[in-house]
């Protein structure tokens, strides 16, 4: 038993955070949250040479971590300050190239690890809600070809990728998990339209429409109709990197509301010293440390066999939806009306505690997982 | 980073699981986990026969009888006996009055009770709590005037404590007493130990909202104790007491007992039906159940978090505050559970059903009988060892700085 990082992976996070609290501060955060890109290509290129993309794959697939707990720490950094650059993106398409791609495909990987090319993961749709058998974007044979016709919802960083791993039902009803394709689909296909906004909490996201794609035989992305397995082992890594995203913004929030309760003061002392606001702030304490205990089990069960795996992941999924809304509404409420304001940082924290919970299934889909999951078992 | 234990920590489990296996009496195992009475000579017999294996004062130092296990191996016993339904060892003598006599008792007193403790010689119950006194502990009352006279130094003690849990079963009691009456409160506190047999000392029973008699009141009139009965010095007894209550707090959450609880939870939720179906596939039911097995899981490694801190020696700090208050609030939710799952049957009262030799049929599910009671007695869980509005303010103050 040993609760703490190998030198490595501490030199990483050290130097991760020291880069984002130096180069990515609030206001810089805020430019590039509102700019047109809804990032920064430029700050992508420092991530990359700093080796924080590398950090995220093995080494077989060109990275040099790639560990549960590598993924933890990096996400954790990320989440303290709030990068909007796309790591969840790469984390998603990235190990569904990783898991299911040939060499050529795989080929891809380098250029994402070296932050050249970005891949996006266009899998949710308009009527899937969180179920991540709901495909009904079409993928039909036609000739040597497939053609693709369907919606793809909220694809996060849509506009800049330059390629996506795209879902479609090649086979079987809307809701099976068999039939459902994967396909390598590069930016500009004739037929690919895309619709880009803003989010919420900060950069930008995209509904694609496919109109008649065509692709060719070397656009399937593992076997036919086997994607589901592959959508499992990506949305996996990309809930562990929300998870330790968000307890790296749980901590920052928790931090700042700290420092505002023992600062502000009212009838003449510190808003800290009353007993209604310590108390709130000493359950917020217990549940963040939960949270993070959370994530240390789903980091320590990635490599575990399936049903553990996925149950310490939807268990560690349900803890932080029900603990990220929690601390970003109490972290707002203890500030009072100063909370509400744009110009400070920590709503932005709570906007995206509170969006994490909209990504890669909330907090009841993953309880419900969580129970299928221990029937099977 | 790994959550694995050692293989040196999975040698002491398995040691300590072949121990329990051979050595704990399957009767005693049958009545913790059906939650029925434990008599005092099934907590005399289960001490007697940690004491034989060197295990029973598993926190003392190695030179006054204790094993010399570190936190990992006292969290791994204590967790292994919860699950294996061996009944707790009862605290007062072993794991509170002993560590307050190694620290600050005298080479006399140390020799006078340590072995008494160990051999089950003498049963301590604890004497804190006053009507007056619960979570400010520090305004106790009870007066303890020091005197000489013919048979030499005493002090008389007079007062009332409360709370006393298994007193019925003690012959001494050690005491938070106010020796100064003009000094700061914490401060005109003294530690006494007082011999339950005295004249002037009158114990009556509690009897709880789960119709037992677990707790008592303690009164003092006149009560004369030998000054050598006094540990530490005069008035500085608050020292002892806050010793005794941050002290040996490594299974606080209560983890094992959940850990045992949700397993019974879920046997008897596949069980019964409901609607025709078991009732563990009830949705509303099951979220319940998976929201108290996720919490559990995660305090799992909270609190493995918290033992490695302090795995190299020390206790833990505030940090056991966490513990307590989250841990708590898992057996209490686990215990609302089983009693939800009774449905009707939670209802129905028979206490003798709880006692050793009852014969009579069940009525409703076997586990119906002590539902509601144990549901109803944890709900102490969160009251006693200073309560979970307490362990709040400590933590406001110790960890986050308000």
């Amino acid at each position: 038993m040993n609760f703490q990082h190998t030198d490595d992976r501490r030199m990483l996070a050290d130097s991760l955070n020291r880069f984002v609290a130096e180069q990515y501060g609030f206001e810089t955060r805020d430019r590039i949250a509102k700019s047109p890109q809804g990032c920064s290509p430029e700050l992508w290129r420092q991530f990359a040479d700093l080796g924080v993309i590398g950090a995220l794959f093995g080494e077989d697939d060109g990275g040099f971590a790639g560990g549960g707990f590598d993924i933890a720490v990096v996400f954790e950094a990320l989440g303290r300050g709030l990068v909007v650059e796309p790591f969840l993106p790469t984390v998603l398409a990235g190990s569904a190239i990783a898991h299911a791609g040939n060499p050529a495909q795989k080929a891809l990987l380098a250029e994402i690890i070296g932050g050249t090319r970005i891949a996006a993961f266009a899998h949710g749709e308009p009527d899937a809600q969180h179920e991540f058998n709901q495909v009904q974007t079409r993928a039909k044979r036609v000739g040597a070809q497939w053609q693709l016709d369907g919606v793809k919802a909220v694809v996060q960083h849509g506009e800049q990728a330059d390629v996506f791993v795209l879902s479609a039902r090649s086979a079987g009803a809307v809701d099976d998990e068999a039939g459902i394709s994967l396909f390598l689909v590069p930016a500009g296909t004739p037929g690919l339209t895309l619709r880009g906004y803003p989010t919420i909490d900060g950069g930008r996201a995209a509904e694609l429409t496919l109109a008649g794609v065509t692709l060719g035989a070397d656009a399937l992305l593992g076997a036919e109709g086997a994607g589901a397995a592959t959508i499992e082992h990506s949305v996996g890594k990309g809930v562990l990197a929300l998870c330790a995203e968000s307890v790296g913004a749980m901590d920052v929030a928790k931090d700042a509301t700290l420092d505002y309760l023992r600062t502000r003061k009212q009838f003449g002392v510190p808003i800290g010293s009353f007993q209604a606001l310590q108390h709130r702030m000493a359950d917020l304490l217990v549940e963040i440390e939960q949270a993070r205990s959370a994530v240390i089990n789903a980091a320590a069960a990635i490599d575990a066999e399936r049903v553990i795996r996925e149950r310490a992941l939807s268990a560690a999924k349900v803890t932080i939806g029900r603990v990220g809304p929690l601390v970003a509404e109490e972290c707002i409420q203890l500030h009072g009306g100063i909370g509400m304001t744009w110009e400070l940082p920590l709503p932005h924290y709570a906007k995206r505690l509170v969006m994490i919970d909209h990504q890669l299934g909330d907090e009841d889909h993953h309880l419900a997982r969580f129970i299928a999951l221990g029937r099977a078992n | 980073m790994d959550l694995n234990f050692s293989p040196e920590e999975e040698a002491f489990r398995t040691e300590v699981r072949a121990f329990l296996a051979d050595k704990l009496p399957p009767t005693l195992a049958e009545k913790v986990r059906s939650g029925w009475h434990l008599s005092k000579a099934d907590h005399e017999q289960w001490h007697a026969i940690l004491n034989e294996r060197g295990w029973l004062a598993n926190h003392w130092p190695e030179q006054y009888g204790g094993p010399g296990w570190n936190a990992v191996q006292k969290f791994i016993f204590e967790n292994e006996c919860a699950l294996a339904h061996a009944p707790r060892i009862v605290p007062f003598g072993v794991n509170m009055l002993g560590p307050v006599l190694i620290k600050y008792g005298s080479e006399a007193q140390k020799q006078r009770w340590l072995p008494r403790i160990l051999d089950g010689s003498d049963w301590w119950c604890q004497g804190y709590s006053e009507p007056g006194a619960g979570s400010d502990l520090a305004s106790v009352k009870t007066s303890a005037v020091r005197g000489r006279d013919a048979e030499g130094e005493h002090y008389i003690v007079n007062g009332q404590k409360t709370w006393t849990t298994l007193g019925q079963h003690a012959n001494m009691i050690f005491c938070l007493v106010r020796t100064n009456r003009e000094a700061k409160k914490q401060e005109g506190i003294s530690f006494l130990l007082v011999d339950m047999n005295s004249p002037g000392v009158e114990l009556r029973p509690i009897i709880t909202l789960d119709g037992e008699h677990e707790v008592n009141e303690v009164f003092f009139t006149d009560v004369r104790v030998p000054a050598e009965n006094l540990v530490g010095e005069e008035n500085k007894g608050w020292t002892c007491a806050k010793y005794l209550l941050t002290y040996e707090r490594t299974n606080i959450a209560g983890v094992g007992y959940s850990v045992a609880a949700l397993e019974r939870l879920k046997k008897a939720a596949a069980k019964l039906k409901k609607n025709g179906r078991p009732l563990a596939e009830d949705p509303a039911f099951a979220a319940r159940l998976a929201r108290v097995e996720i919490e559990l899981e995660n305090m799992k490694t909270t609190n493995l978090r918290v033992i490695a801190a302090v795995a190299g020696g020390g206790v833990p700090g505030a940090e056991s505050s966490m513990l307590k208050i989250r841990g708590t609030e898992i057996r209490q939710e686990i215990s609302s559970l089983m009693r939800r799952a009774m449905g009707p049957y939670a209802q129905p009262f028979v206490a003798e059903a709880l006692e050793e030799g009852f014969d009579g049929a069940p009525v409703g599910p076997a586990e119906a009988a002590s539902a509601a009671v144990q549901y109803f007695n944890n709900r102490k869980l969160s009251i006693f060892g200073g309560s979970n509005e307490i362990q709040r303010n400590i933590i406001a103050k110790m960890m986050l700085g308000l």
